[in-house]
């Protein structure tokens, strides 16, 4: 992993609810245009990992941060940085598909009008929903609500939504545990096609979709204080043919206790 | 959490190994048991047999593929049934040879012996070992011992340049032994090569081992 192509790069990191530390001391970083993906049994941090990329964390009253995330060379959490504005360069597509009660071109269309953007909305929903391998099921019909597609189409909806506005890196929580096999595929055969031209994290539960989807993955685990802590961070290949540490071993062959 | 019948299921393969590779070791023996006695029965008995070593490596394959198939097996898991895989086959060919030599050897007949067989037998016996180490190192995760195989594979081909050059210089001093000669040459030239597939069982076990693909295979022959 050379330094140029890191695009985000934690170091130290720690992350408190209140008293609770939810992660302890990660240093990870994510290459750009690469998929990078964060597995762990449940409680073991990794969406607040993930959430710690683009400031959600936040949205949190009682969380806090320590450590450094640098985004571009830059430092994430500086006093200097608008979080609104990291949002939209760092975007987010979460389990459940979340479109907003209005029409699909409207939801494609909400982030490009509250940034203020001059060009051609409509050649940007076309341009966003293409990417999102939505557009020849929508095109039709672009004034429905958006609530009226299925589960897999809101997803990519929201991923549509996501990307236009042209973000860097797109976070990705769970993108497909809401959906049936094969709206789950079309959402990994997305994330590769993506990868050429954004850099992506994904958080998910199902290791083949690790396997299938990422280029690097990152194992966390949850330790006896309940604090998530990175435990093997390596080319995905390796992690899942053959793991450095036996933990990694355990969690991923099914014999994790 | 242990994964009970999957860990079964696993075993269940590694001891399908070592049943074909019986079956195999058994059939290397016969061969040349039946060579050595000129006993064309035993030969053909090896020849017959052959198609339950195939039938063997074909049911062991089905087994490594349905777990694949329904287990998703990674890292440790995944490598032990490729190897498994791999493995099965390289077992099935040497069991090819096997059936190679009784063919020679029904060939042959009752043709008077071109010569005492000594280096030839030896060849089988070391090619024995070896298989049975390489399939020790697998079932003991021992790559020392895989590493021995290696080096025992150049005695073996020591041995078949030996008897290459003893066969070749009794065909040119007597073109009369040219066809009994090559039967031979063609014997030594099948328990070479079983020898180096039991390199391959071993490089399997390093591989299962380390995670690791690479030749050992070392040999200055």
């Amino acid at each position: 992993m050379s330094q140029e192509s890191k695009v985000l790069d934690a170091t130290g990191l720690n992350v408190w609810y209140g008293d609770f530390r939810a992660l302890r001391d990660v240093d990870i970083a994510v290459n750009e245009h690469r998929v990078t993906a964060l597995i762990g049994p449940s409680g073991c941090g990794k969406s607040t990992l993930l959430r710690c990329f683009n400031r959600m964390n936040d949205l949190v009253p009682t969380s806090r941060v320590t450590g450094r995330v640098l985004f571009q060379g830059e430092d994430l959490y500086g006093s200097e940085v608008d979080p609104t504005d990291i949002r939209s360069r760092i975007g987010m597509v979460f389990q459940k598909p979340n479109p907003f009660p209005k029409s699909i071109f409207d939801n494609v269309a909400f982030g490009l009008r509250i940034n203020g953007f001059m060009g051609d909305v409509s050649e940007a929903v076309e341009r966003s929903l293409r990417q999102a391998a939505l557009w020849d099921e929508v095109r039709d019909r672009l004034g429905n609500s958006a609530l009226t597609l299925s589960g897999g189409q809101q997803q990519r909806l929201c991923l549509a939504r996501a990307l236009a506005v042209e973000p860097e890196i797109i976070l990705m929580d769970e993108p497909a545990s809401a959906l049936d096999p094969i709206a789950t595929l079309a959402i990994e055969e997305l994330i590769r096609e993506l990868s050429s031209d954004y850099t992506i994290v994904i958080v998910t539960h199902n290791m083949q979709q690790a396997a299938r989807v990422s280029d690097e993955t990152a194992f966390l685990m949850v330790d006896e204080d309940r604090a998530g802590y990175l435990v093997e961070f390596d080319s995905t290949h390796r992690i899942f043919t053959n793991p450095t540490d036996e933990r990694t071993e355990a969690y991923i062959t099914g014999r994790f206790s | 959490m242990p994964r009970t019948d999957f860990d079964k299921d696993l075993r269940a393969v590694q001891d399908d190994l070592l049943v074909l590779g019986s079956m195999v070791e058994k059939a290397i023996a016969n061969a040349l048991d039946a060579l050595k006695r000129q006993d064309l029965d035993e030969a053909r008995r090896v020849v017959q047999q052959d198609d339950l070593i195939d039938h063997h490596r074909f049911q062991l394959e089905e087994r490594c593929i349905d777990l694949i198939a329904t287990q998703q097996p990674l890292a440790g898991d995944l490598r032990a049934l490729i190897a498994g895989l791999h493995i099965a086959v390289e077992l099935e060919r040497m069991g090819d040879y096997a059936e190679g030599i009784a063919k020679i050897c029904i060939m042959m007949g009752n043709e008077p012996p071109l010569k005492p067989l000594i280096d030839i037998p030896k060849m089988a016996d070391k090619s024995i070992q070896m298989l049975r180490r390489s399939l020790d190192a697998l079932v003991n995760r021992d790559v020392v011992t895989a590493m021995s195989v290696c080096d025992a594979d150049d005695e073996v081909d020591k041995l078949y340049d030996d008897v290459y050059t003893e066969l070749i210089g009794m065909m040119i001093e007597d073109p009369d032994t040219v066809r009994r000669a090559t039967y031979l040459l063609w014997v030594a030239h099948d328990l070479e090569r079983v020898a180096d597939r039991t390199t391959n069982i071993a490089e399997r076990a390093i591989y299962l081992v380390t995670g690791d693909m690479t030749d050992i295979d070392v040999s200055v022959y």
